[in-house]
């Protein structure tokens, strides 16, 4: 059972749900992705979604998009984010998951990282090999999002072998038998995008989100985490009800943009602050 | 030829050229893939449907398009006889406009009542503004910054056709770029909207459905062909960026074992990294725009940029089935280089009057070098597969850069 699993075990038993936020590794380096993750956690979110930058993203918004291009464009890879997580976690241990304290009881000060990697980047270092070397990073599982359930064999295999989570998404324009069989190929938890669409920030959710997510709920025991434009206390407080964690990428992405500049004696200090306040207000919606 | 398998059975139910292929798309795309794949087995033996579409190729089109013996090329170059299958001379001047007809008519099928679509040189943005117009239909081309600046009078095409264009601004503003941002369009709007793509490129069965449109290039060559010489030809040759001339050109001779196969990739200045786009020489298996295929990636999976003087060849990937080919030994692959496909640019045009899109003249460049080598009774079928006319400015504006004046050749 990887930590993820245990992790949403805890919190169903407590009957509590997470913020999940989703950080640009190397944006704008990863120094700053793994204080501002440290912080998330303390804050407390346990579980971390880390976007392995992609020069080709086509279910990105254009805010993950340009914190990609960013962290391209200072030539960050693959091997240099691993190695990152590896020695951040040398330096002290995660999240101890212990069902007190395992979702989200705030004060631990490393979180479990599952990365958002496209199949291009997984297929060129090799199935196997990723696989490998993100769990000597620590990395608990991988969501690919262009690698559908019925080309995900392969990788899926090697994932289950390795107690790695290999989290697999359904969307609105899903059917439900086609759900139903997805949930059964995933493992952590289910990855409900909650519009058909890019990422990016959205004023309101689709009508039938919530149904959709119920009627999914029903019939698998996977925890569902709802993810794509969920930005603000109020999508918060509609949505948990019916979900185990709720997903935000645009809206801190766009609070990371260019905050390498100038600005008092420690600039990032403050807006690591800024963006730990903002996922404070975000988990403090939570039921 | 009975007995074993041939190698025109491609691709599966899944999608797969080999190991080739496939449908490495977004969840939130599956569903459309999967509409339009059913879409397409029953238009596909739709009598009604074949009809349509012949109608529309042959009225509108202008097809069957000429085979043309071109004497003084021939002569110039001192070999085999050089035949011309004349796509540039198509409703709207390249082969685009086999496939668009064709999802066109599947995006009315299916009910859709939007398009998109990508495009590189403008041919294809404009094919697809040309049928949305003749079927009514409301059209978005999205077309890289780069491109709709050297490729204009397209642009001026597409709109007077009543195509919106949306300049894109991300990565290298080249094709690569308008193919993500068409997908990010199709994302949201792909209850309502038919995505017509290209090029072989792309999911399935994307690559399958324009394979078989354009096959129709080569299906009428080969009969011309036997019509005109009464045989089939020694070598067929054809530029590939994305693949779609080529694929349609190849395809109904994949299984004349006799007849030699020649794909021309853009050797753009040279064969260092970033200087060409020609994955097939030069790249190796990954995945990229929905499908596993050869394509320029660095170490870590990220698409590399690549540069061709020709903006229908400056793309990073090509079509499955041609990686298939190439693994199979069945088609040869090699590349031109931008100086080579300028000097065949003005062969053409100067010995039998013809401007060739520059793409084509990739292939034109090469198929003079394969017919200097062969001797005067062989053929050698090249598909000029565009008229130059778009890149009339461009050449100009390159010669001026070079200090050059249009040579004529000896």
């Amino acid at each position: 059972m990887t930590q993820i699993e245990q992790i949403f075990r805890a919190c169903r038993t407590e009957g509590r749900r997470l913020i999940i936020p989703f950080l640009t590794a190397g944006d704008p380096d990863l120094e700053f992705t793994l204080r501002l993750a440290n912080e998330l956690s303390r804050r407390g979110c346990p579980i971390v979604e880390l976007g392995i930058p992609y020069s080709d993203p086509i279910a990105d918004g254009p805010v993950i998009q340009a914190s990609y291009t960013r962290a391209l464009a200072r030539r960050i890879t693959v091997p240099a984010i691993l190695q990152a997580l590896a020695a951040d976690a040398a330096r002290g241990p995660a999240a101890a998951v212990e069902p007190a304290s395992a979702c989200g009881g705030s004060g631990a000060t490393k979180p479990h990282f599952v990365t958002m990697v496209s199949y291009a980047i997984v297929h060129r270092i090799g199935l196997q090999e990723y696989v490998t070397s993100a769990q000597r990073a620590g990395v608990q599982g991988a969501i690919v999002p262009d690698l559908p359930a019925d080309e995900a064999q392969a990788l899926a295999a090697i994932c289950g072998e390795r107690d790695f989570n290999l989290i697999q998404l359904v969307t609105p324009t899903t059917p439900r038998d086609r759900a139903v069989r997805i949930a059964e190929t995933s493992s952590g938890f289910l990855y409900y995008v909650s519009v058909a669409g890019i990422t990016g920030e959205r004023r309101s959710l689709p009508p039938g989100l919530l149904e959709n997510v119920d009627w999914l709920r029903q019939r698998t025991p996977l925890p569902i985490c709802i993810g794509f434009g969920i930005s603000t206390p109020d999508h918060v407080r509609t949505l948990a009800p019916v979900a185990d964690g709720l997903i935000v990428g645009s809206a801190i992405v766009r609070r990371v943009e260019g905050c390498d500049g100038a600005g008092g004696a420690d600039p990032r200090r403050a807006r690591i602050a800024e963006i730990g306040d903002f996922v404070g207000d975000l988990i403090a919606a939570l039921p | 030829m009975a007995a074993s398998k041939l190698i025109s059975t491609v691709p599966d139910e899944r999608g797969r050229f080999g190991a080739f292929g496939g449908r490495y798309v977004p969840e939130t795309l599956m569903r459309a893939l999967e509409e339009l794949a059913t879409a397409y087995e029953q238009a596909r033996t739709d009598a009604a449907f074949q009809a349509e579409l012949q109608r529309l190729l042959h009225h509108y089109v202008g097809r069957p398009s000429p085979l043309f013996h071109a004497r003084r090329l021939t002569a110039h170059c001192g070999g085999a006889q050089i035949w011309l299958k004349r796509e540039d001379l198509n409703h709207t001047g390249a082969h685009k406009i086999n496939n668009t007809l064709g999802q066109a008519l599947l995006t009315r099928r299916m009910g859709k009542a939007r398009v998109i679509a990508e495009t590189g040189a403008g041919q294809h943005g404009v094919a697809t503004a040309t049928a949305c117009a003749l079927f009514g239909i409301p059209c978005v081309v999205y077309m890289g910054e780069e491109d709709v600046r050297r490729q204009a009078p397209n642009v001026f095409s597409m709109r007077l056709l009543g195509a919106e264009v949306r300049p894109v601004t991300s990565g290298s503003r080249t094709l690569r770029d308008a193919i993500n941002e068409a997908m990010r369009d199709w994302m949201s709007s792909v209850q309502s909207t038919h995505y017509i793509l290209g090029s072989v490129v792309g999911p399935h069965p994307f690559p399958r459905i324009v394979r078989d449109f354009q096959a129709v290039i080569g299906k009428e060559a080969r009969q011309q062909c036997l019509e005109l010489n009464g045989r089939l030809p020694d070598q067929v040759v054809a530029s590939v960026g994305g693949g779609s001339n080529a694929a349609g050109m190849f395809y109904p001779f994949v299984d004349d074992a006799g007849v030699q196969l020649t794909g021309i990739e853009a050797g753009g200045r040279g064969i260092g990294p970033g200087d060409h786009a020609a994955p097939l020489s030069f790249g190796r298996p990954g995945v990229l725009h929905g499908s596993l295929s050869y394509v320029m990636q660095d170490a870590d999976g990220q698409t590399c940029d690549v540069h061709s003087i020709s903006a229908g060849l400056d793309y990073p990937g090509v079509g499955p089935e041609h990686s298939y080919w190439k693994d199979l030994g069945r088609v040869q692959y090699t590349y031109c280089d931008d100086d080579a496909a300028l000097r065949a640019f003005d062969c053409l045009a100067q010995l039998e009057g013809i401007l060739p899109a520059l793409e084509s003249s990739h292939a034109i460049a090469k198929a003079m070098e394969i017919a200097a080598g062969r001797s005067a009774n062989e053929i050698v079928l090249v598909c000029l597969s565009g008229r130059g006319d778009k890149d009339a400015a461009e050449v100009a504006r390159l010669k001026a850069a070079r200090g050059e004046r249009s040579e004529r050749p000896q």
